[in-house]
């Protein structure tokens, strides 16, 4: 792997990511094993800076550290100095100090990550910035289209949903579009950012025209309290209108799979019965995404060996 | 005291022309402008090779004094002033406590006397603590030493406040200097709002956000007759509004900075704090237009909107970070670089925007070099150049998103009152 950190997709190139990828698969089979623990990074340690509540990223990385044998600590907002007003450049330097050998950085801003990796000698994971790139959720989520659908290459993805704030949705255009996807984007005006319709992507507002003969459909979260900020009218008025339920499903091809980041709001943005339907792979996205983040957590240690 | 400066090229904005000659300068006046003036006793100048300007005025500075001194007082702001080549500058209202008593104007005034390097002139604030519920005491403030009135970065919110602001301030016959920002519109925007935020995951404040304010204050300008000063226009739509009022013959004028003429919103790209800015840069449309807007006189002034900020403030998360650069010691350059060899701007033209133009607007008996004036002088050296090195900047703080950049152009001196700055190299 050629890069230093992971940052964002953006700006990782095509050979790193299918390093990743390719990587990730026999991670995945020590995650399937009895006995899920390789020393591959035995005596390092992973430090986690969470600045954001977050449970799912957390364990997903934590475990993926320590099937790897890593020493893996949490830090996280409201239990150290990270409350007490310590800017991230202090706390940056006392982390590098203590001798974390990676770190995984989860914090609202974005660009967080890249101060980071500018202020430390030591290979930095962005595990969230702010409304910018969510990296190894997009990995997880082209390894699990990859398993499914054999290829990303001319396959009609559909993300519908809250792009504006949405990082995993950033991270996936990127990714997606890079290799060869044909990317569809369904939200109201105002949840779309500014300029979004020139990075590749077709835009519509109504879930209806997307989804005809898409092979991958993503749901991203909503946020209750994007009504509050005027951005919807309400969360039953969006439930409506883009709530994917059985009916717009079908309009999809049969062996279309429906993925979401989660946590998922039953009901608002994904319908009961296809949250627990045959075509949903949100559980296998949870497990990949253990294997993924492992094949991460080995390459950007790997590359610092070296 | 006598001083010559000989063999420089003068710069004559309000003829609009350049001619070779000496210049006398006795005491704190200009005496003589001729060719091959004999100096007497005077000390010699030479300004072989080097234009010779009406003293440059910045009529946009922050000099954070009182209140925020760690960022800049008054002493190393008016430093960097001269070292600019800027030999007077009108200093904005948001200190702490803000700028809207007597008190603070004779205290910036005393502060600029103390220091004996560039002219201030202080700006009031045009509501009470900036907070645009009350009128501040803008004849109380006028009669003090201020020459313009603003509650820059915090702009009027309501529009029934700003036409009373402008009614008064227009009896008075003092300038309001607006920096038009809608803030529901802004709001927690930290860059232009474009496919450059959208791909940093930045909020980002439209070019709606001024254009809307710009309008809005265009209409009350018109309506109550007040000389309206726009302040740092970045937008096309912004200068395409000021064109049209002026053309309409609305009292309005306009103020660019070299940051807006020279940068775009792809300079935040790996999140640059030093290039954190408001308003922010923008896009190419927008430079284009700006650039325009200053060949065409849409745009009389050309101010820095010099904001200095500690180190500790910039280096941080994006969203955190202070907006504002430091722009006094680099701004000549990125004139002559930018606007004068890219033809956007003859000489006498961009020397206008910074001399006689915002005397005229602030009311100063400034911008010309001709015998009774003041000599107020900047002594430039169109080959020279220079690399932009932040570290080497004489203001406190050295948030200069142009550091690494060749200007081509270097002020060599800045005469005040007739007191020779010469710029230590």
């Amino acid at each position: 792997m050629q890069a230093k950190h992971l940052l964002g997709l953006a700006e990782l190139s095509a050979a790193d990511i299918e390093e990743i990828l390719n990587n990730a698969v026999p991670m995945k089979q020590v995650i399937s094993r009895d006995i899920k623990k390789v020393p591959t990074l035995r005596g390092k340690s992973v430090v986690m800076l969470f600045y954001e509540p977050s449970t799912r990223t957390r364990v997903s990385f934590e475990l993926a550290g320590k099937y790897l044998s890593a020493d893996t600590v949490n830090v996280t907002t409201g239990l150290s100095s990270v409350s007490k007003g310590e800017s991230l450049f202090d706390t940056a330097k006392t982390v590098q100090a203590l001798g974390a050998d990676l770190v995984v950085l989860r914090h609202p801003s974005a660009g967080a990550s890249h101060l980071l990796a500018r202020l430390i000698d030591v290979p930095v994971v962005n595990a969230g910035d702010g409304m910018h790139e969510h990296p190894t959720q997009a990995l997880l989520d082209l390894f699990t289209i990859r398993e499914r659908k054999g290829s990303i290459k001319g396959g009609k993805v559909v993300i519908i949903g809250d792009v504006l704030h949405s990082r995993v949705a950033r991270s996936n255009i990127w990714a997606l579009t890079r290799f060869g996807a044909d990317l569809h984007l369904v939200a109201p005006p105002t949840l779309l950012p500014a300029g979004i319709e020139q990075t590749g992507v077709t835009v519509h507002h109504r879930p209806e025209e997307a989804l005809v003969d898409s092979d991958v459909v993503m749901v991203l979260r909503l946020q209750r309290e994007r009504q509050r900020q005027g951005l919807i009218p309400g969360v039953e008025e969006y439930a409506k209108l883009y709530g994917l339920n059985a009916e717009r499903l079908n309009l999809a091809r049969p062996d279309a799979v429906v993925m979401h980041p989660g946590p998922i709001n039953r009901g608002v943005e994904i319908a009961d019965e296809v949250a627990d339907g045959t075509r949903a792979v949100i559980t296998d996205q949870v497990t990949n995404g253990v294997a993924v983040r492992m094949a991460v957590l080995y390459l950007l240690a790997l590359g610092r060996m070296n | 005291m006598k001083l010559l400066i000989k063999g420089g090229t003068v710069v004559d904005p309000a003829a609009r022309r350049m001619y070779r000659a000496d210049v006398l300068v006795e005491g704190d006046r200009v005496t003589a402008v001729d060719k091959r003036l004999a100096g007497g006793d005077a000390r010699v100048f030479d300004a072989g090779g080097k234009l010779v300007f009406p003293g440059l005025i910045d009529m946009h500075v922050h000099l954070r004094e009182p209140g925020q001194e760690y960022k800049e007082t008054i002493a190393t702001g008016t430093r960097a002033a001269v070292r600019g080549g800027f030999t007077a500058v009108a200093a904005m209202p948001n200190t702490k406590p803000v700028a809207d008593t007597p008190a603070v104007i004779r205290y910036v005034l005393e502060k600029a006397r103390e220091a004996g390097l560039a002219r201030v002139y202080p700006v009031g604030a045009l509501t009470r603590g900036s907070r645009g519920e009350e009128l501040s005491e803008i004849g109380e403030l006028k009669a003090a030493g201020a020459v313009a009135f603003s509650d820059d970065g915090r702009p009027v919110a309501g529009a029934g406040m700003m036409r009373r602001a402008m009614e008064y301030a227009r009896m008075l016959g003092v300038p309001v200097i607006s920096h038009c920002e809608e803030p529901s519109l802004a709001a927690g925007g930290v860059m232009h709002e474009g496919l450059v935020a959208t791909t940093l995951g930045l909020r980002g404040i439209p070019a709606a956000a001024e254009e809307v304010m710009v309008a809005r204050d265009l209409i009350l300008a018109e309506m109550t007759g007040c000389h309206l000063h726009v302040a740092h226009v970045s937008t096309a739509g912004a200068v395409r509004l000021i064109r049209e009022a002026k053309a309409r013959g609305v009292r309005v004028t306009a103020e660019a900075t070299p940051h807006h003429f020279t940068l775009t919103d792809r300079a935040v790209a790996d999140y640059d704090t030093l290039a954190k800015v408001n308003p922010p840069l923008r896009s190419d449309a927008d430079v284009a237009a700006v650039r325009e807007g200053l060949g065409d006189g849409t745009i009389d002034v050309i101010a820095t909107d010099h904001a200095p900020h500690a180190s500790h403030e910039k280096n941080v998360e994006f969203d955190l970070a202070a907006f504002g650069l430091v722009g006094l010691e680099t701004a000549v350059g990125l004139v002559f670089t930018e606007l004068v060899a890219d033809n956007v701007l003859d000489v006498p033209a961009a020397v206008a925007k910074m001399s006689l133009n915002p005397a005229r607007i602030l009311g100063l008996q400034a911008g010309i070099i001709e015998p009774g004036a003041a000599a107020d002088i900047t002594v430039f050296d169109p080959e020279a150049e220079e690399v932009v090195d932040p570290a080497l900047l004489a203001g406190k703080s050295k948030n200069t998103p142009f550091g690494g950049y060749r200007l081509k152009g270097v002020v060599y001196a800045a005469v005040v009152g007739g007191r020779v700055h010469l710029r230590d190299r």
